[in-house]
């Protein structure tokens, strides 16, 4: 189990190697350019010799390997340099951001575990029943409302009934709990809906799946209360493609939640992609970039660990 | 003799006084209800943009001065309640030569800055010589705003002297410009770019944070040069980029206003769930869009094929819809509908592009485009992706040009790659704007001036002709001569059909009627330092 952790960490590396050469390459193909915008994208004229200038000193002007590699060097000393348009650290201006969308992402993930778990298992243990066709519909509305229409209904909801909205600043949560609770319970919910849906649909997918096989029977012919078997044999198996499913749509929370962050008027890491994305903040995409990637690539593996803890057949020992 | 503030206006603000077309807030109203004014507490309100950084002298969006005015001064400002009237800011009191080739301002004594240094003269020196000409790296946006400005002295600490090169009979308002906010010398000494990063001013608030995509903080200045001022403990000004985000937030009470406008829509959708809790505030706008040609470009570097574009516009017929779902409203020329110097409708009419007859302008504009061998043009055209009203503008010229059979791509981008993209002339035909802040044509006009002259001019247009009448007209201090020759400037540039207005903005804005003291004018760039501004709570 060590040796294959310790070769999984390894296996990073060229990952998310691969992962910093396409972003830095694409991201130098696409059109644009961020000195244009930012000297002349605010009404100002300037002459092209500044535009030189500006670039010289962003360090724009050198070769593109040159300019790659300077860019490597930095990223193993953990120096992701600064960004292009603000010059503030890049580490800086993410981690502004990252607290927000890191807790909108485990509030999403606890409510929509929560709640799934017992309406997948309820849904099929009860197949065909009433219990089953609510969990469909919810489920079936989960995954049909888009995240950010669900959190605009909420937003009206609470004007129309109570005359009242959560801050719309943030508050970091040793700060003040109860602000930022406030705050960020409503996106937490509607994103938390339709990831609810997502994983109580696989789970129940998975438990009947499950219900099926012989093991099943097995335990049941030798007359293990039925509970055991739900709880010790069939849920334990059936969590393992839920599992899954929820470590990337916990990963995809952290900078995909771009209409729901405006709706709740959150600053979270979302937004400032696409406001790096809209100015060509090389430095800042590629630092943010890095950071989902690495995201992934440590869900990934804590995923697969996890599996062998559910699943006695995989320790991972070849 | 010399001149004061009030005779030097006679032919320029004074003129304007009689005519504020359109702007409805009765002062006589407010100043008989007025109650008694309450200091304390923080005001937040939204800014529906973020700040691209912090220096006015190079911006041209509001978001800057919505974020910075309350932490800077200017020598002069518009006062609000007397628009367009000027007051001093720094200056406690100013004199102009009879000739007008000179300015002489004498300024507060023991103005702190808010690193606790203390303002002179070099300061306001400085300032102007970094917005007439901008060190480099350094982007002055208004530079040809001060091209009639010969030197700049400073005889004591406290008094600053502006010779003129030649006579300029709106350089008063243009002192009052809001974009134009003192710096320090030192700073600018030190690193003329700094403004960009840092504030230092001397406005009624000092700088606290501003925390990215979030919002900017103040607090009260207890410095501030003006005793009692300002009545606000603080001030949030919070970045709401999403329309409903912002609605929500007023109706919410999470903050008392919204100060550049909303749509009619949204001002409805407030006061239906709002009642009398809302107070609403309506004008026309200094500030309108206009239909851009790139003559660089073929084919619109043929006449003929601009000028059948613009006469295939129905802007009578257009108004009426645009103005009940956008913020756009009032057909007019290059000056705002309503002010003193615009041009009346039934002059207007006679002008390509403006006619009431539809049908027959079209047929015109179709047989333009025949000659010009056009008659299957297709082209993009390059708008910004704000909704309000750049994109139903933009879906209604797509609409009234493939009316003439003309094929029409319609392109939106970020407000930075929208501006970049014509300020380096890779557009064809494009939505820009014109954002002003007072109705004085020497600030109007500038925009179609040659671009090697103004370079906000995207049409990228050189024309002698139009240069010549707008010298003639900044010259000219006979307010009927002035009109005369704005009207052939007018019409020239209409002709020539280089870009031209589409439609004129109409303002709506927004605000608690718990929020005091803040002043309702033609342009969302005045009156944001909030210094008098308070709760009623």
């Amino acid at each position: 189990m060590l040796r294959y952790t310790v070769n999984r960490v390894l296996l990073m590396i060229p990952t998310l190697l691969g992962v910093a050469v396409l972003v830095f390459f694409l991201l130098r193909v696409v059109p644009g350019d961020i000195v244009e915008i930012k000297l002349r994208g605010d009404g100002g004229s300037v002459t092209q010799e500044t535009i030189d200038m500006e670039r010289k000193r962003l360090g724009l002007d050198r070769p593109l390997l040159t300019q790659f590699g300077g860019w490597m060097v930095g990223m193993a000393t953990l120096d992701f340099g600064n960004s292009m348009w603000t010059e503030r650290p890049v580490v800086t201006e993410i981690a502004g951001r990252l607290e927000l969308s890191l807790q909108v992402a485990i509030m999403a993930t606890v409510v929509a575990v929560l709640l799934a778990i017992p309406m997948g298992t309820m849904a099929a243990l009860f197949r065909d029943s009433w219990i089953d066709y609510t969990v469909r519909i919810l489920t079936i509305g989960g995954l049909s409302i888009p995240s950010f229409w669900f959190g605009m209904l909420i937003m009206l909801t609470l004007l129309a009934l109570f005359n009242w909205l959560p801050p719309i600043t943030f508050t970091p949560i040793y700060v003040d709990p109860i602000a930022n609770l406030t705050q960020l319970i409503w996106p937490a919910l509607a994103v938390g809906y339709r990831y609810c849906a997502v994983v109580a649909r696989m789970i129940r997918s998975s438990l009947l799946e499950v219900m099926n096989e012989d093991y099943i029977r097995t335990a049941r012919a030798k007359g293990v209360y039925e509970r055991l078997v739900i709880a010790r044999h069939a849920l334990r198996n059936a969590l393992l493609p839920a599992i899954t499913v929820i470590g990337l749509e916990f990963t995809f929370l952290i900078g995909g939640l771009v209409v729901t962050e405006q709706v709740f008027n959150l600053n979270g890491i979302g937004q400032l992609f696409v406001q790096s994305v809209s100015r060509n903040d090389f430095t800042l995409i590629q630092g943010m970039v890095m950071l989902i990637a690495a995201f992934y690539v440590f869900v990934n593996l804590a995923i697969d660990l996890l599996y062998a803890v559910f699943d006695p057949r995989i320790r991972y020992n070849a | 003799m010399k001149i004061t503030r009030r005779t030097a206006l006679q032919g320029t603000a004074g003129a304007l006084a009689l005519g504020l077309g359109g702007f409805n807030f009765d002062f006589t109203r407010a100043a008989a209800q007025a109650p008694a004014v309450k200091r304390g507490g923080n005001l937040n309100f939204a800014i529906s943009a973020e700040a691209p950084h912090y220096d006015p002298h190079a911006s041209d969006t509001y978001a800057t001065l919505h974020f910075a005015a309350p932490f800077y001064s200017t020598l002069l400002r518009f006062n609000l309640s007397k628009f367009p009237a000027l007051e001093g800011d720094l200056a406690q009191s100013w004199t102009v030569a009879p000739d007008l080739m000179s300015y002489t301002f004498k300024l507060h004594p023991n103005v702190k800055f808010a690193d606790g240094s203390t303002l002179t003269s070099a300061d306001v020196k400085a300032t102007y010589d970094r917005l007439g000409n901008p060190p480099q790296g350094v982007v002055s946006t208004r530079k040809a705003t001060f091209a009639d400005i010969g030197s700049i002295e400073t005889p004591d600490p406290l008094t600053v002297v502006f010779k003129m090169k030649a006579v300029n009979a709106a350089m008063l308002e243009h002192f009052a410009s809001p974009w134009n906010v003192i710096y320090t010398a030192k700073d600018l000494a030190e690193n003329p770019a700094l403004p960009r990063t840092k504030i230092n001013g001397t406005g009624p608030f000092v700088f606290v944070e501003h925390v990215k995509g979030s919002h900017v903080a103040g607090k009260k200045n207890d410095n501030y040069f003006k005793k009692g001022f300002p009545y606000l403990d603080g001030f949030k000004g919070i970045f709401t980029l999403q329309a409903a985000a912002m609605l929500n937030a007023v109706q919410g009470g999470q903050v008392l206003g919204e100060f550049r406008g909303v749509s009619p829509a949204e001002r409805d959708r407030l006061v239906q769930t709002m009642g009398d809790k809302i107070r609403i505030e309506e004008s026309s706008w200094t500030l309108n869009l206009l239909v851009c040609f790139n003559v660089d470009k073929k084919p619109f570097d043929d006449v003929r094929v601009r000028k059948a574009l613009l006469m295939a516009i129905d802007r009578w017929g257009g108004s009426q819809g645009l103005a009940k779902i956008s913020t756009l409203r009032s057909v007019g020329g290059v000056v705002r509908p309503g002010s003193p110097y615009a041009t009346p409708e039934a002059e207007l009419v006679k002008l390509p592009g403006f006619s009431k007859d539809i049908k027959k302008s079209r047929e015109e504009a179709r047989k333009l485009l025949k000659e010009a061998g056009q008659e299957n043009l297709s082209f993009v055209l390059w708008n910004r992706n704000l909704a309000m009203p750049y994109t139903p503008a933009g879906i209604f010229l797509v609409d009234q040009w493939r009316q003439i059979g003309v094929t029409v791509e319609h392109k939106q981008s970020d407000t930075g790659p929208y501006l970049a993209t014509m300020n380096a002339g890779n557009h064809d035909v494009a939505i820009d704007f014109s954002n002003l802040f007072m109705d004085d044509t020497s600030l109007g006009l500038a925009k179609y001036l040659s671009v090697t002259r103004s370079p906000e001019n995207r049409s990228r247009s050189k024309d002698e002709a139009l240069d010549k009448l707008y010298d003639d007209h900044m010259r000219e201090r006979d307010p009927e001569k002035r009109k005369a020759i704005i009207r052939t400037f007018e019409k020239r540039l209409f002709e020539q059909a280089y870009q031209q207005p589409l439609l004129w903005w109409h303002r709506i804005v927004p605000t608690h009627k718990t929020l005091m003291g803040w002043k309702m004018s033609p342009s969302h760039n005045l009156g944001q330092q909030l210094e008098d501004v308070w709760i009623n709570a």
